[in-house]
């Protein structure tokens, strides 16, 4: 059943994916005298001017600085205060327990651009406007009920038993989810936080309404560049391709996991 | 799994009902202060009613957005559901080729909306950009920040590039699921390769596949950044979808009390299908 062309298929997907990711790599190490002068498949005078720029300069770095601290915290936070709800959602049943998994789940959908403006009010308001910590809170709003929904998922798959002979062994509660639930489930843990961390880290609305200097995160400092300096397209392109670095070291970390939690563990 | 009844699970929920809630209420309510009542500032509040709601779904230019809204996400549903199961099935199984595949495919789903949208503009500028060029020198007439269905077309190109990998993923790991087992039996029962798509493999892909258009259908009805770094939303209104149109009535002319009843309305919309969808998920599953 094997075609012998089979392979062409995933192949020509994977050459689609990459050539855009080429473009932005090659303009990222051109001048702008040569990115204006015309098109060019290679980098004719090779340089890594801008690179350069974006090492040397704070309000660049610290950009990715920013956008790593909060990301970080998000993760953390999301992943901790999930991990009792999925086993709460994924071991009993409680009043109100589905209409609560729905609600969570609700907020996956609510549109980032609906709530920009009032998140903007809330966090002026409670005097957490422009750090770090009101970013992570605030991405807590759509990665939390991911976290949960990929957690219970996983959670289910494990055997009650586990729980049932560790209780009659004598454990508590809290002793028995820290020391053995939780590095059964090391997987699932994982998977949900590489989403956390990729959903945080693609998002950029909320940072941008809830930062404007301190917590500034990098895409906010690339789209103030493109627009204030013009036609600054190498320097541009040299940012944008070092955003593509710090997801590609996690997704290589998480590769085997990734599609099984895309599956969210009960395929 | 049966679950036992545990009124104290209730305890295990609270961080994060609170968390979510505080993120969720608090921003919820002032959007509906806003859409019931006329501010001129200085917190001072006048009760409208419906008027904002009754404006918003009269206006055509609520229309003309929803509809460009409907035609994106059903264009990008249409052209990415099958690409992304056709991918999914052709992909090795087993091998060092898997994870080379699972790396680069899921890459674009890790590089920030607006990094996207730039990296598709610089892609498709007519005259330096690869995509652009190309297609000029072909003798095509291609500018997508002029031609309304340049512009779309690379909109659409966009999402394909962008999210396709998401369900190739999904379908991936449902099909990863079939023990071997059932394509020998399949083999020496001779069955076409279409028998085998439609009573194995489609059958264990149901589930990830309804999670999978569920999420594209959520995310492109909200999609934002990427085509507003892309086009802005141009040329004229062609590509200015309903996030971009709420946020430039909102932020750029300051119309709260019509933005607010918009941003209900639209939050609506898409909790009405997303329940009509989870509800038809969870009556296959009990099946």
């Amino acid at each position: 059943m094997t075609h012998p062309k089979k392979w062409l298929v995933p192949a020509l997907y994977i050459l689609f994916l990459m050539l855009p990711i080429y473009g932005l790599l090659a303009m990222s190490f051109k001048t702008t005298g040569e990115i204006l002068g015309g098109f060019s498949f290679f980098p004719q005078e090779f340089t890594l001017e801008n690179y350069e720029v974006i090492f040397t300069d704070p309000t660049w770095y610290n950009g990715y600085i920013n956008s790593i601290i909060y990301v970080v915290i998000n993760t953390v936070i999301s992943v901790m205060v999930a991990l009792p709800a999925a086993y709460a959602f994924s071991r009993y049943k409680f009043l109100g327990d589905k209409h609560l998994f729905f609600w969570l789940l609700t907020n996956r959908m609510a549109p980032p651009a609906v709530f920009a403006l009032p998140f903007f009010q809330l966090y002026s308001a409670i005097g957490l406007f422009d750090t770090h910590v009101a970013v992570a809170i605030a991405h807590c709003l759509f990665n939390i009920p991911l976290a949960v929904w990929i957690l219970e998922g996983f959670m289910s798959s494990v055997p009650k038993e586990l729980d049932e002979t560790a209780y009659l062994d004598g454990y508590s509660f809290w002793r028995f989810f820290i020391r053995i639930f939780i590095p059964t489930i090391a997987a699932g843990i994982g998977v949900a936080m590489f989403f956390c961390f990729m959903y945080s880290w693609v998002e950029l609305l909320l940072a941008k309404t809830l930062t404007s200097v301190e917590a500034k995160p990098i895409a906010a400092t690339m789209t103030r560049t493109a627009s204030s300096s013009g036609y600054e397209l190498g320097l541009l392109a040299a940012a944008g391709s070092l955003t593509i670095v710090p997801g590609a070291i996690v997704i290589y970390f998480v590769r085997n996991y990734i599609a099984k939690g895309f599956a969210l563990g009960r395929v | 799994m049966n679950k036992t009844l545990n009124q104290k699970a209730w305890w295990l929920v609270v961080p994060v009902l609170l968390l979510v809630a505080f993120n969720a209420f608090i921003p919820l309510m002032t959007v509906v202060n806003y859409a019931f009542q006329e501010t001129f500032g200085n917190n001072e509040f006048f009760w409208e009613g419906t008027t904002w709601f009754e404006q918003v779904l009269h206006s055509e230019r609520f229309h003309a957005a929803l509809g460009r809204q409907l035609m994106f996400t059903g264009m990008i549903l249409a052209i990415e559901v099958p690409l992304g199961i056709g991918v999914a099935l052709t992909m090795p199984r087993k091998g060092p080729w898997v994870s080379v595949c699972l790396v680069l495919m899921a890459l674009p789903l890790l590089i920030p909306w607006n990094v996207v949208g730039a990296m598709w503009n610089i892609f498709a500028l007519p005259d330096i950009g690869l995509l652009g060029y190309t297609l000029n020198s072909m003798g095509f007439d291609y500018n997508f920040t002029r031609q309304p269905v340049s512009a779309w077309m690379t909109t659409v190109l966009m999402d394909v590039w962008h999210w396709t990998s998401l369900i190739v993923l999904l379908c991936y790991a449902g099909l990863s699921s079939i023990p071997d087992a059932y394509y020998q039996a399949a083999h020496i029962d001779g069955a076409s390769r279409w028998a085998i798509f439609r009573y194995i493999q489609l059958p264990k892909m149901k589930r990830v596949l309804t999670i999978a258009i569920l999420l594209r259908f959520m995310d492109s009805f909200m999609i934002y950044t990427e085509p507003f770094v892309l086009t802005g939303g141009g040329p004229g209104n062609t590509t200015t979808f309903l996030s971009i149109d709420l946020v430039k009535i909102a932020l750029g002319q300051f119309d709260l009390g019509p933005a607010a009843a918009m941003s209900l309305i639209y939050f609506l919309i898409v909790l009405l299908i997303c329940w009509v969808f989870y509800t038809l998920m969870m009556r296959n599953e009990e099946q």
